[in-house]
């Protein structure tokens, strides 16, 4: 962004520049300093690290130069690491920026050929959001999408029954496969009716938080205040998650319905989707799918001509994994910095620009038009008693079949991985960045978020990322806490420097130099923890030593460097 | 009997634009605070419900006069029932709430709080932290020595995202060279702890002038003008009420500054005189601060009605007419 331009929005929109300055240099797909027209942002992250990321960006280096170079000698093109994609199950992956007068973001992945093949794309960028594109036939879009979702075709599949079957960009195709039979019911019933369903399925949110969708929706449609908003978080940016993306890309109008149904409920009349930045298929799929929802009188000022209103409207985010995090998400939208605000006041009575707002996950949004065509009571009998529905698993790492796996709640971590054919492991995380290590010896842990608690774990947001002998298990943690050193928002004391300290101690621990005896290291990484886990304002300080601990302390990788 | 002439007629009484009705008043609540029942007003915060028990809860960005922000942590009390802890300068009261304001839990945190400020800012101005640190046990130095210092401007020029990764053998710290770019006061950011007193002044709850703001991410975030500017070339109006708030010394008077580094600033020498500030007619309370018979720094008290403690450029720094003419002014 130029001077001029930020001139032009401070002017435009009245926003102090100071403040508009201290926006911008939030993001970290937005740069106050020139940068060529085309970047490559390679991910180097946990999952693509297991897959050649890190190879990858060490040649790339060999070969353009140092990351992040600021088109120094005129040149056009720039590559830069990058955390988490969410391709994770096509690793190792990258993003193209092209600037310009249309710009646009340019999904690589698989990088197949290593090098060459971003080298070739940042010489001539590939006319396509997404590399895997461009089948059309049914069968070859089937067999493209069975890279990422094994179960393809796989008959009971509630969440991702449509993906792979159902053109994703046909509103007809979607209606033909029991599309918009939710929001149907839903206005058949009433809006108090909806909720009681919600309530009855005990659906919990598919976020990570696991809060009850059916009491968030009730404690809105109760509030006074007006108006209401509901946002829909798709800023999926955990390491290891990619479900939100495929179900926005191959199933846009599921989320859509969920969407109109939360807004009937709760008597919201917009929602936002705040989608991720780095997800340039899925924001094309959805900005289709909500205009031919809208060309077709299912949003609008008189949704299904049922005497409401609803309508969408897509806030992409510039690269910041914070904005997941639900009141951050908020400022975002409302064009601050990301930074999360103190609870309470909970969403649910001071929200997004002050009023009442539902937030819900994707996945959680996509169950909602299932619940209402099976009846709440019935859906809540799948999976166990604690945990109830389908739920959706990112399967990433060193398996034979990684992808997005659908399979009622209950099922165990050792069921799961020979699904997606995993070789003898040595590890697994649950839950992403912000889960937890688990070892061999708890493979047998039903995934369910009770059971995952009882061992002391998290399913998180379903992130089941696999690791075997051969991986350097201390690099992928130490990658975790740059992770969390990189994406805090700087708020609070605990987590801006906790973090700052945590990384610098896992370097220490890799390199075998540690301050004072293993013994004194070791006592300071729990303190660590525990302040960051205890005064943090916000979910990520508060799990940011979560992954790292459970590997330092659970299997005790550290201690197997002797 | 001829009406006398208008200006000999006494002023009219006093009178008070009509206010609002009040909210009817929160009843009060009954919490518990280490152990003691107490019954407290509805609506207050944590942290005055304990300071008016004579019960101490340490702060650092909180300020009377600002909205809390509760970034700073060292506040934070332990609420049975409540995963984490809770900041008690934002956090209200609710009926029933066991409050803990001393627990193991509670000094923990505080004590790490306190040392990871102190491993990565210059607290040498900030007495107040200094007898806190004492208080809880903090041990900066466990952290390693300290890195060496960036270079000027380094830090502002950093993007959020990807960073060198470091070696671990140093800690690393907010250290860089002050920002002297005016003859009114400087800006040492090595000693700031981010706790965003300064931004609040400068916007909405005080100044409305928003010539700065917090910018950058992580531990790059730093408090900043618009594209970092000098700020003779920003927003600023040189109202001094960042420097006001600022609770560590990282923004002080260019006399103060200077006299520090000559070695001669000694506040056991200093006497406070409070004046009417001469300028205008809102009557501000101004605390002048003298040494050697010379103004080294004006503030006006925090408590004052008409000033909240916040001046204005005359009133902060418009001081040096009563000084000799030519006498070291600065």
């Amino acid at each position: 962004m130029s001077q001029g331009a930020l001139n032009y929005i401070s002017r435009r929109l009245t926003v102090p520049p100071a403040e508009l300055w201290g926006v911008v240099t939030f993001y970290h797909l937005l740069s106050t300093k020139p940068r060529p027209p085309i970047v490559a942002h390679v991910c180097d992250d946990i999952a693509c690290r297991i897959h050649g990321g890190e190879a990858l960006c060490e040649s790339l280096e060999q070969i353009m130069g140092p990351p992040g170079a600021h088109g120094e000698n005129g040149r056009a093109t720039a590559w830069m690491r990058s955390p988490c994609l969410g391709q994770c199950e096509r690793a190792p992956a990258a993003l193209l920026t092209v600037a310009g007068e249309r710009p646009r973001t340019i999904t690589l992945a698989p990088v197949e050929d290593g090098t060459a093949s971003i080298v070739d794309a940042l010489r001539d960028p590939p006319d396509t959001t997404d590399t895997r594109l461009g089948a059309r036939a049914p069968d070859e879009r089937q067999r493209r999408v069975s890279r990422s979702v094994p179960q393809v075709g796989q008959a009971g599949m509630r969440l991702i029954g449509r993906i792979g079957r159902v053109d994703p960009t046909s509103l007809e195709a979607y209606r033909a496969s029991e599309g918009y039979r939710g929001l149907a019911r839903a206005v058949e019933i009433g809006p108090a009716a909806v909720i009681a369903e919600v309530v009855a399925s005990k659906l919990l949110g598919r976020g990570g938080a696991a809060f009850p969708t059916g009491r968030k929706w009730d404690a809105v449609a109760k509030a006074e205040a007006r108006p209401h908003y509901l946002v829909c978080n798709a800023d999926e940016s955990e390491p290891g998650t990619f479900k939100d993306r495929l179900l926005m890309e191959e199933d846009p109008f599921a989320l859509i319905e969920g969407m109109t149904v939360a807004g009937y409920a709760t008597g919201c009349e917009r929602g936002y989707l705040y989608l991720r930045g780095e997800y340039p298929l899925a924001a094309e799929r959805m900005a289709g799918a909500i205009a031919a929802a809208r060309a077709a009188g299912l949003l609008g000022a008189d949704v299904m001509g049922a005497g409401f209103e609803f309508d969408i409207e897509i806030r992409r985010g510039a690269g910041a994994y914070i904005c997941g995090e639900e009141t951050a998400l908020f400022n975002s939208i409302e064009g601050k910095r990301g930074e999360p605000r103190n609870k309470p006041p909970f969403p649910v009575q001071v929200g997004l620009f002050g009023r009442p707002t539902v937030v819900n996950n994707v996945e959680t949004l996509v169950n909602v038009p299932a619940l209402l065509r099976e009846g709440g009571a019935a859906y809540g009998g799948i999976g166990t008693e604690g945990s109830t529905g389908p739920k959706l698993f990112c399967v990433s790492g060193e398996v034979a079949r990684p992808g997005l796996y659908e399979a009622p709640f209950g099922i165990t971590l050792r069921q799961l991985l020979d699904l997606a054919g995993a070789a003898p492991v040595r590890a697994v995380l649950l839950g992403g960045a912000a889960g937890v290590f688990v070892g061999p010896a708890d493979l047998d842990v039903p995934l369910t978020f009770e059971g995952t608690r009882a061992i002391g774990a998290t399913l998180g947001s379903g992130v089941i990322m696999v690791f075997g002998e051969s991986v350097d298990l201390l690099d992928i943690v130490r990658r975790i806490a740059e992770f969390f050193r990189d994406e805090s928002c700087g708020q609070c004391v605990p987590c801006r420097v906790g973090t700052v300290r945590q990384e610098e101690l896992l370097a220490r621990l890799r390199a075998r130099r540690p301050l004072g005896s293993d013994a004194e290291e070791m006592a300071l990484l729990k303190d660590l923890g525990q302040v960051m886990r205890d005064a943090s304002i916000c979910g990520l300080g508060q799990t940011a030593s979560s992954a790292v601990e459970s590997a330092i302390f659970r299997l005790s990788i550290a201690g197997r460097r002797a | 009997m001829k009406p006398e002439p208008i200006w000999f007629q006494p002023p009219p009484p006093p009178s008070r634009p009509p206010a609002a009705p009040g909210r009817p008043a929160a009843p009060p609540v009954e919490v518990v605070i280490d152990g003691q029942r107490a019954t407290v007003p509805g609506g207050s915060t944590i942290l005055d419900a304990c300071r008016a028990r004579g019960v101490d809860i340490p702060t650092l960005c909180f300020l009377p006069t600002l909205t809390p922000v509760n970034v700073c942590r060292v506040c934070v009390v332990e609420v049975t029932g409540s995963r984490v802890l809770v900041p008690a300068c934002s956090r209200r009261v609710e009926p029933g709430m066991t409050i803990s304001t001393e627990s193991e839990r509670v000094r923990v945190s505080r004590r790490m709080v306190l040392e990871l400020l102190a491993s990565s800012v210059d607290l040498s101005t900030a007495p107040g932290l200094h007898d806190m640190m004492t208080r809880y046990g903090a041990q900066p130095e466990r952290y390693g020595p300290a890195a060496v210092p960036a270079a000027a401007g380094a830090r502002d020029r950093r993007e959020p995202g990807h960073h060198q990764a470091p070696d671990g053998a140093r800690a690393e710290t907010v250290a860089q060279p002050v920002k002297v770019d005016n003859d009114l006061y400087i800006r040492d950011y090595s000693k700031c702890v981010l706790c965003y007193k300064c931004v609040e002044a400068c916007g909405v709850d005080a100044q409305n002038t928003f010539a700065i703001a917090v910018a950058g991410r992580g531990f790059d975030a730093r408090i900043s003008t618009e594209a970092d500017v000098p700020l003779p070339d920003s927003a600023c109006v040189y109202c001094g009420n960042c420097i006001g708030v600022c609770p560590t010394g990282a923004l002080m008077f260019k006399r103060e500054h200077d006299m520090r580094a000559a070695g001669t600033w000694d506040e056991s020498k200093q006497r406070t005189t409070d004046t009417i500030c001469p300028y205008c007619g809102v009557g501000c309370t101004l605390s002048l601060h003298v040494q050697d018979n010379r103004i080294v720094k004006v503030t006006s008290p925090a408590d004052v009605s008409v000033t909240g403690g916040h001046l204005c450029i005359k009133g902060r720094f418009g001081f040096t007419f009563v000084e000799p003419p030519g006498k070291d002014s600065d």
